[in-house]
């Protein structure tokens, strides 16, 4: 074995000597690289995008509706059957443990007067857990607690659409408006949160406290529906079960009798959504594999034309004395310097790119180490193969064939 | 008493060229011994470069045997074939064979490169002396594409001397240089020889097989004629005698 230091000289000389071809390797590698990262971290971002849009319906939603109960094996339709009172909200929250908020909801349309004009718009009853379970904020003001609650408090939060309606020229806090004829006075005003992944303004509403909305402006006795919050998302499952049992044990069901109620969770929307996703990773990363191969093949080339071409050099070497192996480690050092510079360019090329797409284009991009090495190591090894076995089979030559190679 | 150095025993090489078997060498014997400076004559398929290869360990006899200072080389392995060449024997060819983009220089010092003995402690001044050796010590940071052909062939001179090897084999090192620059070039062979080097050279012109103490002439593979050089010419000699005077020496010189 020769002294690898002047071998490393020898392979980084024969690399400056042939800097267009080098080049070209190098290049090969560097596309290869950064277009398999860059086109998996668009996909990896959308997927993110789409998950944080999720997640701002509410963090860990889940929604029990009175749902399509079963009497003599005749459904009556979903809601037909009211059956779901503040009490069952009240038991969720005492005996619950997977579910860190309750808000129960009354819903009713209302005829709403104040400030320059009337607008028609929805009421919801609720309790201050409300803004919590729909990641919610307020812009202004405050939002109605537990003793506005017990005291069926005639006060209301207002959305950005009721403010534009009403007080598009005054500041609404303080100010009083008319629910179907009852008086409220305005406390808050919520974040314009714009139109719901279901085309719904969800600005355009008011929220009171959930009492004053079941007592006062629905007068019933039923609520509409009750909205939980699950610890998190990993618990949605556990929740979601938990919301059933504790619902039905409320409602007073046997076992083997249907729920008269019906959960939705927002799992069940990201789940969807997430189907959706891994189909468009999946094609980006068929597109992003191409991409690889495709660069793979140029490394491929460009070592197998640049080795045959240089099977007259291997033949020199030979003939003055080099050994087979001599040859071997000089074609290995060269490719594996080539195939980490380009592969390392290639990575820093990647972040180059996914920051301007971050930052300039306002695409979301992730880079994800998982791929950043696959990519690195696959072209790596097309390179220092293609660098390697051309160079194999000139070594194995005798010296005179590879001196008379046209 | 005279030291073989070089000794073929029955070598024949076969080639195949698609499905014709071409016997380039029927059994070649030839002994050289130490000192000696032999041309091996022939026309074109003779086998004579066949020979110079195998003698040359560039390439394995199909049968037969070969002896290098008396040690029968058929069961060296690729290795000891390549410290052969790399040791014992320095090869000059026709086209030069340099590593483009090179420098003369980085040329000559190739060979050192892949010793493993140790003994040159210093690679470069060998390949300075050795460039000097053949009188091309002002060029030698030079590649090969800024030399003239003559100067190039010095260059693969240097590189074959650079090991002090016992013999130089040099396959048509005149082919391609004019017939001055030839006797030039041949002036060096001959200094070389009388400094006790074996040189085999093999060439299809008779004026420079003159400058040989020894002519061999081969056809179709076998040696038909071998004989002493009574009337040896002296290239230095022949050099100062060329009628091309200031102008055209520097001319060939320079340009060529």
């Amino acid at each position: 074995m020769l002294w690898p230091k002047r071998l490393l000289r020898v392979a980084l000389k024969g690399l400056i000597k042939n800097r267009m071809r080098s080049l070209l390797t190098t290049l090969g590698v560097i596309i290869g690289v950064a277009s398999v990262i860059v086109m998996v971290g668009i996909g990896a971002g959308a997927q993110a995008d789409i998950e944080t849009q999720i997640s701002s319906l509410g963090t860990n939603m889940l929604m029990a509706f009175p749902g399509a109960s079963r009497h003599g094996g005749v459904s009556r339709g979903a809601g037909s059957y009211n059956k779901m009172t503040l009490d069952d909200a009240e038991a969720i929250r005492e005996r619950a443990e997977y579910i860190s908020a309750v808000s129960g909801v009354v819903r009713s349309g209302a005829q709403v007067i104040g400030g320059t004009g009337d607008w028609s718009t929805g009421v919801m009853g609720v309790s201050p857990e409300y803004l919590e379970i729909r990641a919610w904020g307020l812009e202004e003001g405050k939002f109605f607690d537990e003793r506005d609650i017990r005291s069926r408090a005639k006060v209301a939060v207002v959305g950005a659409t009721i403010v534009d309606e009403l007080f598009p020229n005054e500041d609404p806090i303080g100010q009083k408006i008319r629910i179907n004829k009852t008086p409220f006075r305005i406390v808050g005003v919520l974040e314009e949160k714009g139109a719901s992944g279901f085309g719904r303004d969800e600005d355009d509403t008011i929220l009171v406290p959930v009492t004053t909305g079941l007592y006062r402006l629905s007068g019933g006795k039923y609520i509409n529906m009750i909205f939980v919050s699950a610890r998190s998302l990993e618990d949605s499952e556990a929740a979601e079960e938990e919301l059933r049992e504790i619902l039905r044990q409320e409602h007073r069901l046997n076992p083997g009798e249907e729920d008269d109620f019906r959960i939705h969770s927002q799992a069940e929307f990201i789940e969807m959504a997430t189907e959706t996703q891994e189909v468009m990773t999946l094609l980006l990363g068929a597109v992003a594999a191409v991409s690889l191969i495709v660069g793979g093949i140029g490394i491929m080339n460009i070592m197998l034309v640049s080795v045959t071409e240089r099977t007259r050099e291997i033949g020199i070497r030979l003939a003055v004395g080099a050994r087979s192996s001599d040859i071997l480690v000089q074609f290995l050092t060269e490719s594996v310097v080539l195939s980490l510079l380009g592969g390392t360019i290639g990575v820093l090329l990647a972040y180059i790119l996914t920051t301007v797409l971050n930052d300039a284009v306002g695409m979301t991009t992730i880079i994800q180490p998982g791929v950043v090495a696959i990519a690195f190591g696959f072209a790596a090894a097309i390179g220092v193969f293609f660098g390697y076995y051309p160079a194999r089979k000139a070594a194995m030559l005798n010296p005179i064939d590879a001196l008379r190679y046209e | 008493m005279m030291e073989r150095v070089i000794e073929t025993r029955k070598v024949t090489k076969h080639y195949l060229m698609g499905d014709l078997c071409v016997k380039a060498l029927r059994g070649v014997d030839l002994t050289v011994n130490r000192g000696e400076f032999v041309a091996i004559m022939g026309a074109s398929g003779s086998g004579k470069s066949t020979l110079l290869n195998v003698i040359g360990c560039l390439d394995r006899p199909t049968s037969g045997q070969y002896l290098l200072d008396g040690v029968d080389t058929s069961g060296f392995s690729r290795d000891q074939y390549a410290e052969v060449r790399n040791q014992r024997i320095g090869f000059v060819f026709q086209t030069f064979n340099l590593l483009p983009r090179t420098t003369a220089l980085d040329n000559v010092e190739l060979p050192l490169f892949y010793d493993r003995t140790g003994k040159f402690n210093d690679p470069r001044a060998a390949a300075v002396e050795s460039l000097e050796r053949v009188g091309l010590g002002d060029r030698m940071h030079h590649d090969p594409s800024e030399l003239s052909g003559g100067q190039r062939q010095r260059v693969a001179m240097a590189r074959a001397l650079v090991n002090n090897p016992s013999i130089i084999l040099a396959d048509e090192p005149t082919g391609n240089l004019d017939s001055r620059t030839s006797v030039d070039v041949l002036s060096v062979f001959q200094e070389l020889n009388e400094q006790g080097i074996t040189v085999l050279l093999v060439t299809h012109e008779t004026d420079i097989a003159q400058y040989a103490k020894r002519i061999v002439v081969m056809r179709d593979g076998l040696i038909v004629s071998d004989r002493q050089v009574w009337d040896r010419r002296s290239a230095a000699q022949d050099l100062e005698a060329m009628p091309s005077h200031d102008e055209m020496v520097e001319l060939v010189a320079e340009g060529e």
